[in-house]
């Protein structure tokens, strides 16, 4: 994973709540035994006025004028500007893979479904939780004609907005650290072999039964 | 003695403890996993990450496969016609030959939603941790399990380490006190605790359902239940564990066996939330008010009792709320205060891993028993969640009861409750659906998703529109 660095990056406002993974991406892409490749069917039924099929090109596609992905003025947008429980849903690693690929690299929402702001953070982008006042005020300003631009400082902890104040951010410590170091958390993970194995050593003692080979 | 002083603790408590390997200075948990179900969605590109850093699974033995999403529930002897689905499919099996992970492949009668076969083959077990990558993994708590669904980069990281690093979700009491009436099932149970905390009322939380209406639930009812905690915004839900529990689990082919299975009952007993253990939030719900439901929205909190209205956008306060009421109505092409009773079908869908089990079955088979799916109805299919829930079904006749009434009986799989196969809405089509999900485009593009009960969902294909099945 590469390590997050501070940027500073246009914003797009999707202003709908609840907005769930077969939204971000629909189950017909999560066919794909790959992990790259699906920003082009980000918002897929939002986006274009076609069904979309995995394996086609899109480029030739009839495209909603309505949705905001497609206004000309988010074309280069980094951040995304949602509203309440974005991500609910499947916990399919397809939608934060979709949403990278796409370009964007952090999130802002009063809040996320657990599952996919685990997936997001593990796959680099940064889900940033704000209070519904703030976020408000980050539509108004996002809806002009020039968009919103935002510094995003992560090992801070503020976003820096072209106009207005400066806003703080809380993060979870261990998120922070791997989002700031591009961690692998298996190699972390790993280097506990021993701790694991002791543990398991444990179990095995107390619930015999979970260990016993489970194949029938 | 000091165990004694210590303070109560939640059944949640009891299991996330008792499965910390190390807890490391941000307070991030390294937490064993006992159990991973495997299925041929989410796993294709953890597999090919353990391929790329040359790993292996770490207990390839703690590990079952089985393909559902993508599997066709009819004509099977001709495989998977789909060549991108078959695709799939068949990466899965191959990554279980590589990495030495069983499969109950398409053909074997094991083989079905792997919600439904984990419990069902007795790999579910009290005090387990379970994962899979799917959100409805929730399900196996109702065996006081504590289950959650995980991403790909998890369903790597616990093939390669059997661990999952993990903070501490908070945890919420839902207490449905006193008894259900008549007709109402744990289908019901669930859209109204969703209907009365939001989507995102759990986010955050494992929920712990108890109470009186929730004790007397089935096994099959309780996983109903948790199956939905996701739908609640939660990660996990899960149940505590009474004789039901035990009875369930006597005699699978994975649970333990003969002595051992006596002293893990002893063990299991013991896998109950305290008295006077705490929560961080507690919400109770009076069974005797729950009626039968059905979602109107696209959501499942936007779900009202089956003798009241669609809801009318002009009378929420809330801006962003009325706003996505009015979207949810235009999609699903209802008009404000149109009675639920006056909606009607195009299609119905009965399987799923919420109501796939074979008590589901045989609530649907005795509304369908001796009545016909109205004309107006194009098709309504019951698929069985796994292939011995069908040879059971088919063992009771039921499978006879639902092909009279005009239903179709197909092979287990997800089937329509993602349209992930054949079987899927057009747009614009109405479906009444005992599934879990009614987001716009789940089952199908333009499709339309009303969640309901079985029982509500056959009495709809008889009546060719939502009718109350207590008065059926
Ligand atoms: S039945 Fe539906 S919800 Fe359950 S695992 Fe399959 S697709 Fe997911």
């Amino acid at each position: 994973m590469q390590p997050f660095e501070t940027f500073r990056g246009a914003v797009m406002p999707l202003d709908r709540a609840n907005v769930d993974t077969d939204a971000i991406i629909p189950k017909q892409f999560l066919k794909s035994i790959q992990r790259t490749g699906f920003g082009a069917n980000l918002f897929d039924e939002w986006r274009y006025l076609d069904h979309g099929e995995p394996g086609q090109d899109c480029a030739g596609r009839p495209l909603n004028p309505d949705f905001v992905l497609n206004d000309p003025r988010y074309g280069k947008a980094k951040i995304l500007l949602a509203r309440h429980n974005f991500g609910c849903g499947s916990s399919r690693e397809h939608a934060p893979w979709a949403l990278a690929d796409h370009g964007f690299r952090v999130l802002i929402a009063p809040s996320f479904a657990d599952i996919f702001r685990q997936n997001a953070i593990k796959n680099g982008l940064l889900p940033i939780v704000l209070d519904e006042q703030t976020i408000d005020a980050l539509f108004a300003l996002a809806g002009g004609a020039v968009p919103l631009e935002i510094e995003v400082d992560l090992k801070g902890q503020r976003l820096q907005p072209s106009s207005g104040e400066p806003i703080a951010f809380e993060i979870d410590a261990f998120h922070r650290h791997c989002l700031l170091n591009g961690l692998d958390d298996i190699g972390l993970t790993l280097e506990r072999a021993d701790e694991i194995a002791a543990y398991e050593q444990r179990r095995q003692q107390q619930v015999p039964w979970l260990f016993a080979s489970a194949a029938t | 003695m000091a165990a004694q002083t210590n303070p109560p603790r939640t059944l949640f408590d009891k299991i996330w403890d008792d499965h910390i390997v190390r807890t490391d200075e941000h307070d991030t948990a390294l937490l064993y996993i006992d159990r991973q179900l495997v299925h041929e969605v989410t796993s294709p590109q953890a597999f090919e990450g353990l391929r790329l850093a040359g790993r292996k699974p770490r207990r390839p033995e703690a590990n079952l496969a089985v393909p559902d999403h993508n599997v066709p529930t009819s004509d099977r002897h001709l495989g998977i016609v789909d060549p991108i689905s078959r695709l799939q499919v068949e990466t899965l099996e191959a990554n279980c030959r590589e990495f030495g992970i069983q499969l109950f492949a398409m053909g074997d009668p094991r083989q079905g939603i792997v919600h439904v076969i984990g419990p069902e083959q007795g790999l579910t077990q009290p005090g387990m941790t379970v994962v899979c990558g799917d959100s409805h993994t929730s399900t196996h708590g109702a065996f006081g399990a504590l289950a959650f669904g995980v991403g790909t980069s998890e369903v790597e990281h616990v093939l390669a380490t059997q661990c999952l690093l993990q903070r501490k979700p908070k945890s919420m009491l839902v207490s449905v006190d006193g008894e259900l009436g008549r007709g109402i099932t744990a289908k019901d149970v669930v859209l109204a605790i969703i209907g009365e905390i939001g989507t995102a009322g759990g986010t955050g939380h494992v929920i712990e359902y108890a109470g009186d209406a929730i004790q007397a639930l089935s096994m099959e009812g309780r996983m109903t239940v948790c199956n939905m905690s996701i739908e609640a915004g939660a990660r996990a839900g899960l149940i505590g564990i009474d004789e039901k529990t035990i009875d369930y689990l006597r005699d699978r082919p994975r649970s333990p066996k003969g002595e051992v299975f006596e002293q893990a009952a002893d063990y299991w007993r013991s896998l109950n939330s305290d008295p006077g253990a705490e929560y961080d939030r507690v919400v109770r719900i009076d069974a005797a008010n729950i009626r039968p439901q059905v979602t109107w929205g696209t959501s499942p909190e936007m779900v009202v009792p089956v003798d009241s209205e669609v809801p009318n956008p002009d009378a929420v306060a809330d801006p962003v709320k009325a706003g996505s009421y009015r979207h949810a109505l235009t999609y699903m092409g209802l008009e404000p205060l149109t009675p639920i009773a006056e909606i009607g079908i195009d299609k119905v869908f009965i399987g799923s891993c919420t109501n796939g089990r074979i008590e589901d079955l045989r609530a649907a088979a005795e509304v369908a028993k001796g009545r016909h799916v109205a004309d107006s109805v194009m098709l309504a299919m019951v698929v069985p969640g796994s292939g011995l829930v069908k040879q059971q079904a088919e063992a009771e006749g039921l499978d006879r009861i639902f092909i009279d009434a005009g239903f179709e009986w197909r092979d287990p799989g997800c089937s329509m409750c993602l349209a992930m196969n054949a079987d899927r809405l057009e747009a614009g089509e109405r479906c009444a659906a005992t599934s879990n999900r009614n987001f716009e485009g789940r089952q199908g593009q333009g499709g339309r998703t009303h969640l309901v009960s079985p029982a509500m969902a056959a009495a709809a294909a008889v009546a060719g529109r939502f009718v109350d099945v207590r008065e059926f």
